[in-house]
Order: C-alpha cells, then sequence, then structure tokens
C-alpha cells in the first residue's frame, strides 16, 4: 500500500474537491450528511415494518449460508442459498443466462464502485483529518501505487457495469419480454394502472445509468483541465474519453468548468440515488441478498402451521405475516419470471404470483405509511393492494378469492424466484382464512365435506378403499396384520378412480411377480392430506393425517412407498412433524430398484416416448432421475420436452385445483403441456402420477388430439417389457397371470 | 270398518293431474279387495268432478280458499272429509301435498302412514304397502296397523290408465263449507310458473342429457327438440359445455352439478368417472351409445348402441305422436 | 325470533346397508351415520334468515342418534348459537315429533325448519307431524324462507318447477327442501372449538310416547343391475320401449 506520508502534490493521485471550493464542501458535506439521514430513516421504517411480523426461525438458515455452506447452490438449485450463491448471482443467472451475466456485470461494478467511494471517504475524512489532528500532517494512502491499482479497478469494473446495464435496458426497451410488461393476470373492474411502476424501473435504470456516465465525464474532464498526467491513463475509460473530448477542441480551462459541473451533477446524481434507495426498486439491491440467504425452499414442502397465538384462522393483518414474509413482499424485483411460468397466469386464471406480491406489498405499504415513490399501482377506485380499510380482509379483498383459489400450489414460483420469495406459504396461509369463510367453490365444500366423513375425496365409502385388489388373483397382505418389508400407501385416485384401478392392479401384480413383500393398509388408509393442506383446511389435513399415522402405527413394515406423489409429499416431510418418519419411496424408484437389480427381467421395448415430471415429485421432491433410468432401462428412448425435470409444467390438479371448476380457463394447463409434448414429436407421455392420467387423458380429448398421443402410466411399461417377454414355462408370467 | 278408499284430487288450474289418476286406478282395485268405494276429495270448483267419473263418490268442497292448493285450507278442508266420510285409507300423491298433508294428518286423524310407498295391495284384512327406504336402496313391506291408515304414493307406481275409466254411476256429493276455511291464515302471494329460460337441472325430473357423441353444435338442436317436446331440460357431458355451446349450469358431473332426476337419458355419453359421480342416483337411468362397452352401460338400467341420430328423431316422432 | 332447527342423524347412503337378521329392520350397529342431508340444508336455510335478521338459531337433535353431537357441534362451528340434546324420543317419526313437541312446549320456537324428509323416515316426514302436535300451521318442500313483520315467507315447490309464495304468520314449521345456498362447510378447527366449548345442552323429554301403527312385515334390496339391460329390436321398438317406460312414471303424456 502507498502509505507515504506527507501528500506529495506531483503524486499519482486526484483531487478529491478539485475546484469545488471550501463552501462547495461544507454544501457538500451538509446535503450528504441530510441524504444518509434519508437513507437511514428510510432503511428503519423498513426495518420497523418487517419487525412487526412473526418470528421465521431463520436464523439457522443465515448461518449455514454464511458460514457453514457458504458456496451452498452456487451451481445447483438447492433448497438455499449462500453468500457464494449470492455473490456470484447464481439465482440470477439460473434461468436466464444473459441476464445474470449482464446482473452481475452491474452488482459487481456497482459493489466496486460503492467500496471505492468508501475507501476515499476513508482516506480523505478519516486518515487524513485525523492524521492532521495527531501528527500535525496530512497523510494519505490514495496516491502513488495504490491510487494506479484503485483507478484501473474502479475504472474497468465501472465499465463492465455500464455494459451490463445497457444490455438490461436494451432488453427492457428494445426486446420487450412480454413478462415486464406487467400486465395484471386479474383485470380490475375499475380499471388500473402500472406506468408509475415501468417509470420507477427507467429512473433507476437511469439514475443508475448517469451516475455512471457522469463520473466517466467528470473523470475525463478532469484528465483534460490537469493536461493528461501520464499516470492518468491507468483510468483508461476516462483517459480514453479525454483524448476524445480534445480531438473535438475541448481547452483546458473549458475541461474545468466543465467538471465542476459534472462534479456536481454527479454528486446529485449520486445523492438523489441514495436517498431513493429505501422508497424506490433499488432498496432490492440490499434486501434481496439478506432474503436469499434467509430462504429456505423446503418451506413448500413442508408447509408452515397456522400462525400459533392467532385469534383468528388466517392471515388477516400484518401481525400475522412472518418477517420473512414481509421481507419476501419488499424483496420482489418484478422480473417476471414467475409471473412467466405460473400455469395459473398462462391458463388464463387471474393469479399471478408476482401481482400476489406486489399487491400484498402495495396493501401492506398502504396500511403502514410505507413510502414508494414510484413502485406502485394506480386505481381508480382504489380497490386491491390500495385498500387502507382495517377492516377490509386480506384473503377474499385485497387478493380477491378467486385469485387465490387458482394456485395449484406447483411451486414453480419459487423454484425459479431469483430472490428467495416463497409464495406458496403465503397462499395457503391466505387460504386458511377463505376456508375459515367458507369462501370456496361448491364442489370443493363437497370434496372436503367427503373427505372429513369419509377420507376419500369420491364420497365413497372407506369401507370400499381396498375394493379393487378383488381384481387380483392374490391377497395382498394386510400390513396392519402381517409384517411387510413395504408399506404401500395407495392413496385415493389410484384406489377409488374406476380408470385408475388398472394401474394399482398393474403394480400388483409386477411387485408380487417379483417377489416384493409388501402389504397395504386396506380401509385403515386415508387421503394422506396433502392436498387438503395446501387448500388450506389444516384441521381436516390434522384429522387425516392423525388417523393415518395411527394406522401406520398399528402396522409392521420398514418403509413405504407410495403411488401418488403429493402422498408421497406429505408423508415424507410433513409427517414427520407430527411424530411419524419413514422412509418413503416413489414406486418408480422401486421399480428401478427392480429391475436394476435384475429382479425383474426386461427386455428393450425401443419406444420413443416423453416423460412428464410431477410438480410433487420432481420439483418438491427431486425425484427426476429415477423414472428417467427406468425409462432408459426398459429401452425407450426419452424425448424430453422443454420443460422438463425441475422446470417441469404443471398438470393444473394440485393444491385441491382438480375440486375446483376449471371451465373458465381460457387453456388448461395440461392441455397447454399436451400440446407442448406434441411439440417434441412423440405420440407417447409417460406420466408416474395417478391423477396426471386422468388430466391428461382428458387434455388429449379436449385438445382434439385422440389418437395422436396416448397417455400411459409407467407401471404399464414395465408390464409391458414383461408380458412380451416370451414365456418359458413355470416362469414370471404364469405366475402373475399378466 | 268402511272399506272405502279415499283419494285426494290434485289439480293446477282446474286441470287434474297425472299423479290422481294413478292413484285412483289403484284405489279401486284396493276398495274391491276391502268391499268398500273409490271417494275422491276435489277441492275447488264443482266442474272438478266431470274429469272424475273414474270414483265412486266425488265429495265436492268449492270455496276460494281451495282455488289453489294451499296447506292449511287443503288441511282443514281434508280433515273434516275424513271424519266425516271415515274411510279406512287415504291415498296421497308423495309429492308436495302429499309431503304436507299426510304427515300431519297422520296425528290428527289418528291413522298410521307409510310414506314412500311403491306398491299397495290387500292382504286378508291387512293393507300393505312397499315403500322406498334408504333412498331407494332398499325396500320394506309394511302393515298399517288400525283402522284408518293413509299412503304417500310415489310418481308413476301405479298406471294411470286404470285411473281414467270411469266408474258405474258416479255420485257427486257436494260438502258443507268446513269450519275454519274462511278464517285460513296462509296466504298465497304469487305463484311462479317455471322459467324456460335458466332451468335448474337438479330439480328436473327427466333430463335428457347428450354427450361428445352429437359432434357438433347444430346437431344440438335435433336434441333440444326432444328435450321440449318432452317438456325436460337439457344437461350434458363436460365437453359440451367446454365447447360452448350450453351453459355451465348445465353440466353434470364432479365439476358439475350432481343431479338425481328420476329418469337420466343419456345420448353418446361414454361414461367417465366423473361424469357418473353426477347421475349415477338417478332412478332410471337409459342410455344410447354406439360403443357397447362404454362404461355408462355399467350404470345404466336399460341401454340401446343405437345411432343417437336415428333415435333422437324415432322418440321426437312418436312423442309429437 | 328463535328458530329451532330439527336434526336427525341418518345412516350414510355411501356405506352397504345390512339388514338385521329378522329382516324387519336395518342393522345400526355397524353402520355409519351422519346427519340427514335436507337437515343440513334446513340449517343452512336457518343461518340465512340469522344472516338477514339476527334472528337465533339453536339446533336440537336426540340424543339416541348415533353421533348427533357431531351434528349438533357442526352446527354450533357454523354459526348457530346453540344447541340442545334430547334425551328420550324414539326411532320413527312420530315418537320423534313427540318428543320435539314436548321439548318446543318447553322452550317455544317462533320458527322450526327441519329437512323436508328423511331417508328412513318410513312413517312420515317431521315437519307436518310436529306441527299436527305443537297445532301450528306449516309449509314442506320449501326452497326459501324469509321472515317478514312477523310473518314468514316461504316459496313452496311442486314437480315440474311451479312454485307458490305463501306468506303465513308465526309461530310455524317448514320442512326444507332446499337452501337459498349450498349449506356452508364447517371447517375441523371451528368444530373442534366447539366441542372444547361444549355448547350442547341436554334435556330430557318422554320416551315413545307416539306410535307409528305401522308393522314392518320384511326389508329387502329390490333387484341390481350391474350391467344397463340391452334393448333389442329396432329403432322404432327401442323407441317406443323407452316412450313406455317413461309414460309408465308419468313423465310424458299420453
Ligand atoms: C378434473 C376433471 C373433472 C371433470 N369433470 C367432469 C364433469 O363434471 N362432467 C363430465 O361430464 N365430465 C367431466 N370430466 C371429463 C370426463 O373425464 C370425460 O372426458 C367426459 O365426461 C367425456 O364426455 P363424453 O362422454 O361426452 O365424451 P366421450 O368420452 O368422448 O364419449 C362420447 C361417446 O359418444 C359415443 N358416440 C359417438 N357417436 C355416437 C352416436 N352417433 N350415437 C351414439 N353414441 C355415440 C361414443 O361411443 C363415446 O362413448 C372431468 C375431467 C377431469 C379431469
Ligand atoms: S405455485 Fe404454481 S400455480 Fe401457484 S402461484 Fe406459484 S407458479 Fe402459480
Ligand atoms: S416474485 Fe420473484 S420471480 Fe416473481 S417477479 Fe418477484 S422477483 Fe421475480
Amino acid at each position: 500500500m502507498a502509505f507515504t506520508g506527507v501528500l506529495a502534490v506531483e503524486e499519482e493521485t486526484r483531487e478529491v474537491f478539485m475546484n469545488v471550493g471550501t463552501a462547495g464542501e461544507i454544501i457538500f458535506y451538509v446535503v450528504s450528511t441530510l441524504t444518509i439521514g434519508v437513507f437511514f430513516w428510510g432503511s428503519y421504517r423498513r426495518v420497523k415494518k418487517y419487525r412487526r411480523g412473526r418470528a421465521a426461525f431463520r436464523m439457522a438458515n443465515l448461518k449455514k449460508a454464511l458460514f457453514a455452506n457458504p458456496f451452498q447452490g452456487v451451481r445447483r438449485r438447492e433448497d438455499t442459498w449462500s453468500v457464494g450463491a449470492v455473490a456470484a448471482n447464481s439465482s440470477v443467472a439460473r434461468r436466464d443466462r444473459a441476464a445474470g451475466i449482464a446482473h452481475f456485470f452491474v452488482f459487481w461494478g456497482f459493489i466496486t464502485l460503492f467500496i471505492g467511494t468508501v475507501i476515499l471517504t476513508i482516506d480523505y475524512d478519516i486518515v487524513r483529518k485525523a492524521s492532521k489532528l495527531i501528527v500535525g500532517e496530512e497523510m494519505s494512502f490514495f496516491q502513488g501505487t495504490f491510487y494506479i491499482v484503485y483507478s484501473v479497478i474502479l475504472d474497468t469494473m465501472g465499465f463492465t457495469a455500464v455494459l451490463g446495464l445497457a444490455y438490461l435496458a436494451f432488453r427492457r426497451g428494445a426486446i420487450r419480454p412480454k413478462k415486464l410488461d406487467y400486465e395484471r393476470a386479474e383485470k380490475p373492474e375499475g380499471g388500473y394502472s402500472r406506468s408509475k411502476i415501468v417509470l420507477g424501473d427507467w429512473v433507476f435504470i437511469g439514475l443508475f445509468a448517469a451516475i455512471l456516465a457522469t463520473g466517466y465525464f467528470l473523470e475525463a474532464f478532469r484528465i483534460v483541465a490537469t493536461g493528461f498526467p501520464s499516470f492518468e491513463v491507468w483510468s483508461p475509460v476516462g483517459w480514453v474519453l479525454g483524448r476524445g473530448f480534445e480531438a473535438v477542441g475541448l481547452s483546458t480551462a473549458a475541461a474545468g468548468t466543465a467538471q465542476i459541473i459534472t462534479w456536481w451533477t454527479h454528486a446529485a446524481l449520486a445523492l438523489t440515488f441514495v436517498g431513493m434507495i429505501p422508497f424506490s426498486k433499488a432498496m432490492h439491491m440490499l434486501l434481496d441478498g439478506v432474503n436469499l440467504l434467509v430462504h429456505d425452499r423446503s418451506s413448500v414442502r413442508h408447509l408452515p402451521a397456522p400462525p400459533p397465538e392467532a385469534e383468528h384462522v388466517g392471515y388477516q393483518e400484518l401481525s400475522d405475516f412472518t418477517w420473512k414474509e414481509l421481507l419476501d413482499l419488499d424483496a420482489c424485483t418484478k422480473c417476471g419470471r414467475c409471473h412467466e411460468v405460473c400455469p395459473a397466469r398462462t391458463a388464463g386464471a387471474p393469479l399471478s404470483p408476482r401481482d400476489l406480491i406486489l399487491d400484498l406489498r402495495q396493501w401492506a405499504d398502504a396500511n403502514t405509511g410505507g413510502i414508494t415513490l414510484l413502485d406502485h399501482e394506480t386505481r381508480p377506485d382504489r380497490t386491491g393492494p390500495l385498500t387502507v380499510d382495517h377492516e377490509a380482509p386480506i384473503a377474499g379483498g385485497v387478493i380477491s378469492s378467486r385469485t387465490l383459489w387458482s394456485c395449484t400450489t406447483c411451486m414453480h414460483c419459487v423454484e425459479v424466484c431469483p430472490v428467495g420469495i416463497e409464495h406458496v406459504p403465503t397462499i395457503v396461509q391466505l387460504r386458511r382464512g377463505l376456508v375459515d369463510q367458507g369462501d370456496m367453490d361448491p364442489t370443493l365444500q363437497t370434496a372436503l365435506k367427503n373427505l372429513s366423513t369419509q377420507g376419500n375425496s369420491f364420497g365413497k365409502s372407506a369401507r370400499m378403499r381396498a375394493r379393487w385388489t378383488k381384481g387380483l388373483d392374490f391377497k395382498i397382505k394386510d400390513a396392519r396384520k402381517e409384517p411387510v418389508k413395504y408399506l404401500w400407501f395407495v392413496g385415493d385416485f389410484a384406489s377409488f378412480d374406476d380408470r385408475l384401478q388398472a394401474n394399482s392392479i398393474a403394480l400388483a401384480r409386477i411387485l408380487n411377480a417379483a417377489g416384493v413383500d409388501f402389504g397395504i393398509l386396506y380401509e385403515g388408509e386415508r387421503n394422506a392430506g396433502n392436498d387438503v393442506r395446501r387448500v388450506g383446511e389444516e384441521g381436516l389435513f390434522e384429522m387425516l393425517a392423525d388417523h393415518n399415522i395411527a394406522a401406520l402405527e398399528s402396522a409392521q413394515f420398514e418403509e413405504i412407498f407410495t403411488t401418488d406423489p403429493h402422498s408421497l409429499n406429505t408423508l415424507r416431510n410433513e409427517y414427520p412433524e407430527r411424530g411419524a418418519s419413514y422412509k418413503v419411496w416413489h414406486y418408480t424408484e422401486l421399480l428401478l430398484d427392480l429391475v436394476e437389480s435384475g429382479t425383474i427381467p426386461v427386455r428393450s421395448l425401443g419406444q420413443k416416448v416423453t416423460y412428464h415430471d410431477p410438480c410433487y415429485l420432481g420439483r418438491y421432491n427431486g425425484v427426476t432421475e429415477a423414472p428417467r433410468k427406468l425409462l432408459k432401462a426398459l429401452g425407450c428412448e426419452l424425448v424430453e420436452m422443454p420443460r422438463n425435470g425441475a422446470n417441469s409444467f404443471c398438470c393444473g390438479a394440485g393444491g385441491g385445483r382438480i375440486w375446483m371448476d376449471d371451465s373458465f380457463l381460457e387453456e388448461r394447463p395440461s392441455e397447454n403441456r399436451i400440446r407442448e409434448a406434441l411439440g417434441v414429436g412423440v405420440d407417447k407421455f409417460i406420466v408416474s402420477c395417478p391423477k396426471d392420467v386422468t388430466m391428461y387423458s382428458d387434455a388429449v380429448k379436449t385438445t382434439g388430439n385422440e389418437g395422436q398421443m396416448e397417455v400411459r402410466d409407467i407401471v404399464f411399461l414395465v408390464q409391458e417389457a414383461l408380458t412380451n417377454k416370451p414365456a418359458e414355462p413355470g416362469d414370471l408370467l404364469e405366475r402373475t397371470g399378466v | 270398518m268402511s272399506g272405502n278408499v279415499l283419494v285426494l284430487a290434485e289439480h293446477i288450474g282446474g286441470e287434474v293431474q297425472e299423479a290422481t289418476y294413478e292413484l285412483l286406478g289403484k284405489a279401486k282395485e284396493l276398495a274391491v279387495a276391502l268391499g268398500g268405494e273409490v271417494e275422491v276429495a276435489a277441492f275447488g270448483p264443482a266442474s272438478l268432478a266431470d274429469q272424475l267419473g273414474g270414483a265412486d263418490v266425488v265429495v265436492s268442497v268449492d270455496h276460494p280458499a281451495l282455488a289453489e292448493y294451499n296447506p292449511e285450507a287443503y288441511e282443514v278442508a281434508l280433515l273434516s272429509v275424513l271424519r266425516e266420510r271415515g274411510p279406512r285409507l287415504l291415498l296421497l300423491s308423495n309429492a308436495t301435498i302429499g309431503l304436507d298433508l299426510g304427515a300431519s294428518l297422520s296425528v290428527h286423524w289418528d291413522a298410521s302412514l307409510a310414506a314412500y310407498v311403491g306398491a299397495l295391495q290387500v292382504d286378508g284384512d291387512a293393507v300393505l304397502a312397499t315403500a322406498q327406504v334408504m333412498g331407494g336402496k332398499l325396500h320394506a313391506e309394511v302393515e298399517l296397523t288400525g283402522e284408518r291408515g293413509i299412503c304417500t304414493v310415489l310418481a308413476g307406481a301405479f298406471p294411470a290408465s286404470a285411473g281414467t275409466a270411469p266408474a258405474a254411476g258416479s255420485e257427486v256429493v257436494a260438502f258443507a263449507t268446513p269450519e275454519g276455511l274462511d278464517n285460513v291464515q296462509t296466504k298465497l302471494r304469487s305463484v311462479i310458473e317455471p322459467e324456460a329460460g335458466d332451468v335448474n337441472i337438479t330439480e328436473a325430473d327427466l333430463l335428457v342429457s347428450v354427450g361428445r357423441g352429437i359432434e357438433s353444435q347444430e346437431n344440438l338442436e335435433m336434441v333440444q327438440e326432444l328435450a321440449d317436446l318432452l317438456g325436460a331440460p337439457l344437461s350434458a357431458s363436460r365437453p359440451i359445455i367446454d365447447s360452448g355451446w350450453l351453459p355451465k349450469t348445465r353440466q353434470v358431473g364432479k365439476s358439475g352439478l350432481k343431479v338425481k332426476p328420476k329418469a337420466y337419458l343419456a345420448f353418446g355419453i361414454s361414461g367417465a368417472p366423473e361424469h357418473l359421480e353426477g347421475m349415477r342416483d338417478a332412478e332410471l337411468i337409459i342410455a344410447c351409445n354406439t360403443d357397447e362397452s362404454a362404461p355408462i352401460f355399467d350404470v345404466a338400467h336399460l341401454g340401446t348402441t343405437e345411432d343417437l341420430f336415428e333415435l333422437i328423431p324415432a322418440l321426437a316422432d312418436k312423442v309429437k305422436g | 325470533m328463535r328458530i329451532v332447527v330439527a336434526m336427525k342423524a341418518v345412516p350414510d347412503l355411501v356405506e352397504e346397508i345390512e339388514l338385521t337378521p329378522d329382516e324387519t329392520d336395518i342393522d345400526r350397529e355397524y353402520l355409519k351415520f351422519v346427519l340427514n342431508e335436507w337437515d343440513d340444508q334446513a340449517l343452512e336455510e336457518a343461518l340465512l334468515v340469522k344472516d338477514a335478521t339476527g334472528a337465533e338459531v339453536v339446533a336440537v337433535g336426540l340424543a339416541d342418534d348415533p353421533d348427533i353431537d357431531q351434528a349438533l357441534y357442526t352446527a354450533i362451528a357454523k354459526g348457530a348459537d346453540g344447541a340442545v340434546m334430547l334425551e328420550g324420543g324414539g326411532a320413527d317419526t312420530h315418537s320423534r315429533a313427540a318428543a320435539f313437541a314436548e321439548y318446543l312446549a318447553k322452550e317455544p320456537a317462533d320458527l322450526v325448519i327441519t329437512g323436508v324428509q328423511a331417508p328412513d323416515d318410513l312413517d312420515g316426514q317431521l315437519a307436518p307431524m310436529l306441527a299436527a302436535r305443537l297445532g301450528q300451521r306449516h309449509v314442506s318442500v320449501v326452497v326459501g324462507v324469509e321472515a317478514k313483520d312477523g310473518n314468514v315467507v316461504v316459496r313452496q315447490e311442486f314437480s315440474g318447477g311451479r312454485a307458490h309464495v305463501l306468506e303465513l304468520p308465526l309461530p310455524a314449521v317448514i320442512g326444507l327442501q332446499a337452501s337459498r345456498e349450498t349449506p356452508r362447510y364447517a371447517p375441523i378447527t371451528r368444530i373442534r372449538q366447539a366441542m372444547q366449548a361444549g355448547g350442547v345442552r341436554g334435556e330430557s323429554v318422554s320416551t315413545d310416547v307416539a306410535s307409528s301403527g305401522l308393522s314392518v312385515r320384511r326389508m329387502f334390496r329390490p333387484e341390481q343391475t350391474s350391467h344397463a339391460e340391452m334393448l333389442e329390436g329396432d329403432v322404432d321398438d327401442i323407441a317406443d320401449k323407452i316412450l313406455e317406460l317413461l309414460r309408465e312414471r308419468g313423465m310424458v303424456k299420453g
């Protein structure tokens, strides 16, 4: 470091307040202090708002993200992010490389410039002043080699920020992706305008660009005014720009004048920017790193319970939200990624996860005196997020019940959100209020009633649950009466739906023939409650879960497997909190194991297929490889759809949507998906969730593609691979009778 | 003990209803077995008697309070008639009027009562009724003990034809205005005629339902014509609603409405579980589907693999007569 | 205004219903009981009247009905102001009517609303029978109840969609066919809260004071079809057959 004592004017450095004068300097300090005051005041108001929220229990996440696992999520999306992932902008680049790189440049450019400014402040306001006081002489490190290195770094990083910003502005202004037009999914009757939000974005970009530009101009004017000192070549952008000015005939004196004007402009812009941070989109620079560090995707897999001390059911006031949920609201950058992938929005339902977050944010601000300069929607009738009436309900008022009921809880929004927002738990918390008020579809009401009386949504007698096993020529063990290795949790659809019973029968036969020791709970099983919970009927979920847990406890088994990914999710992730921890597999995992180990001998099918990842299997629980390997083992050529794996597109049935009317949708998500599959040129659509068979067979019909696309459960491929095997005396086929 | 059987005539605006003839027919048979006569209580204009030639005695009560059905007025009048005439058995339709009067008269007239009756016979001295219970899942054969009995009879249980045949020497008795009829407190404010517009398919007795077998919206007209002729609303499977050919209020099934009509005619509906969920409880299901393995036939009582484009016009022609 | 909703627990029709060994009754031992669906409608209608007028709604059931407490707590969870469980009464409608009448003599109601029928009321429906015992006016097959200056305005339905709008003075008994809105859903949490609060009061009434006058000789299951009977013949024959069936049921004129 070039800490070389006495300030020598000829040294490689620059004058900090060049041409500003003492009065100017004083004015600058006064205004700066005021600005910083405004900044802290605004930030304090924000923090005060978050502190009104409930405990979120995310401190462990924060610690892990900072210390225990500082590189989590850098390369692969995991449940949590980390300081490394934030630094690498991993979450931003994940779904949009170009935007990610541009953001990375701007991000680091800004941080570098900020650090640069801090260093300068330390030198100028602390080191120099202190040394003068103590030693009697002004000392500085802002010179010599240090200055040169400093200049090079700041100049280049600033320049990359310019490039990044230019791309982002170009994208926003010229490419204009649909997701950035901020059109609402739900159009309020009285009309709305989001032009202020658009303007706010441009102000943000514009201010930032202007600060960078004036910074370089200032540098250039200074270099011209000081006659191109040779070391200033280390401020390459300013140098080149200065040479340019020189070439167009800028005199040294004029450059001096320009320099001081630009200096003030630059300072004014920078201070305006700082002052605006807590009141504008710029806030995301401070909040989103934090939000990412405390993010935990697993909150969607095991939903939080309702607020324990609340007098009412469902979120009704600000203090019902946790501080993380409140932070989520302010963290949204409106990037529209969730808006783009949301199956409800895609289908024309009045829900966009982005709108939900923005509406709640604006409502929260409107009710806590939060100040946002431009970043808000306007409505002539002051409805929705503009509601200030404290009596107006959040669920069903600020956010319409139709909006809340549109969510399939597919988790796609949470998956793609670059800033760690967890929409789904908030949606469910709000739905809990709707359920309490009875604000729901009559068909959903019927399903819930059936679930509470019979434990299944079909309204069939609980005693009929295992009737499908009558179609077998052997008896499946009753795990409540004899010990088994695997307990098969069959699920409602695979048990009660006439069409899907064939799937269950096929699976039972295959397992039986393979000598797998398995059993079921017979009429002891109830709906696992996954979707009941997501509907927001927590009491019923508890009832169902407790019933199942009692049945599971009365049974003897080692591990569980399920046919239904929804059951899998709650059994695996939510039952443990109720004291029932088991190893839970999906049947594709079990079948893969049997095929790979050779227990089930299969021949190659040589079919060309595509595979649909169920949300609750792939995105929720990361089971994407087993079905693929199984397809491969069966000799199928898998042609992936563009949206696959964790990025799979929802069928539209989750979160209780299967019990609600979907006729108002412009295009059902399942129809959208079938069209996607047709686009990749296959005629076999393989699924691994019973509901999917129903949803997609129906979609094939409703899109008029009967005969073009066959929807099959993967279990039938396994069966076919067996069946076509030349039969030998006494071999598997005879025993199974398939 | 008298062996007479009394029937309450139901009429709308002076026109005697089908259900009354069904009861009259059966009443004749029972009266013969019990050694009595058939009496019919006719409340309203004296001219009603002209339509009730099937009874041996028409007991006519003409009073302004009885011009239209009124639960209080009818109860007052019928109780007087019963006390005065003292029949062995009272037959009512198991529809609104029977549901109003049967049970209260059972108390006031101190008679045994069997509801939801689908069959009636006399066994020696005893009157035996077979009633539907548990939504038709079970039938119960019961004896109406005591000197007086009331049965409320399901529509369509007996043929109406037997009730229209005139009895020999039918007699009309003008009944003295029962006490209390002038003091009826239940007031009829208005009569609501069924609207043609937005029908409620859950309330209809008969539904004509179509599925994708109908192929196009134009073809729907043909079914609509049949439905109009039968006085039944049109309902449909979801694809028809999805296509916007019929409003959502006509959708039968899981995501539509659950219906329980007395008869459900299904044309070109395959019988997907979601559809069956909404209509499997219909009392009579008649399905028309060219595919003999269509699951609709698993719940239907009667079926045909006739082409709907042949069958529907044939039906329409026959109803037109 | 005090509205009493008389309730009954009935066998759940989705269950397989078994008969007693002598085949004169249903075997209640292993049956699952649920609230009579029409009583659920009655409760909803009463609650709608409450919403409109602030009336007091009390749900009343007989303690001997299996799981009736569940239905009563559910009623409270939905918004009823209280619930009463009567010790006494009997199984058939005649003795039930006597039991409810005895209770209502003690704690009179301005309006009683109950389901128009129940799946097992072989000896008649509760509403008119109760009204007869109380000496009150009654209307059945009602699809809408509104309170209006001491009177009640109801919509009584007839087959084919015809309806009468009737106005009658209180007190009265209404047999409800369908509520104006789908019965509301009672979240399990609310039912549990109601149970914890224990809002169901007991009252005793006399047992089996009235007789139905019916003697059941036997019960049996009607023949079940698992597959449709396929109609034979050409289009004309089939059309004839279909129309004949409809005529028999009184659904086609002529
Ligand atoms: C979540 C969900 C909810 C649903 N909810 C409902 C619901 O509420 N209601 C509902 O109905 N469906 C519902 N469905 C759709 C259901 O799965 C079926 O797709 C639908 O019921 C099929 O309608 P369909 O029988 O009219 O059509 P298809 O299944 O296509 O049947 C048409 C039938 O017409 C027959 N046919 C063709 N030509 C003729 C002819 N000339 N004469 C006679 N017969 C002919 C064919 O043999 C075929 O059986 C739902 C599906 C899902 C996934
Ligand atoms: S969970 Fe799925 S449906 Fe719900 S808001 Fe998110 S993306 Fe949309
Ligand atoms: S919620 Fe997340 S993904 Fe959606 S717009 Fe906001 S920042 Fe983007």
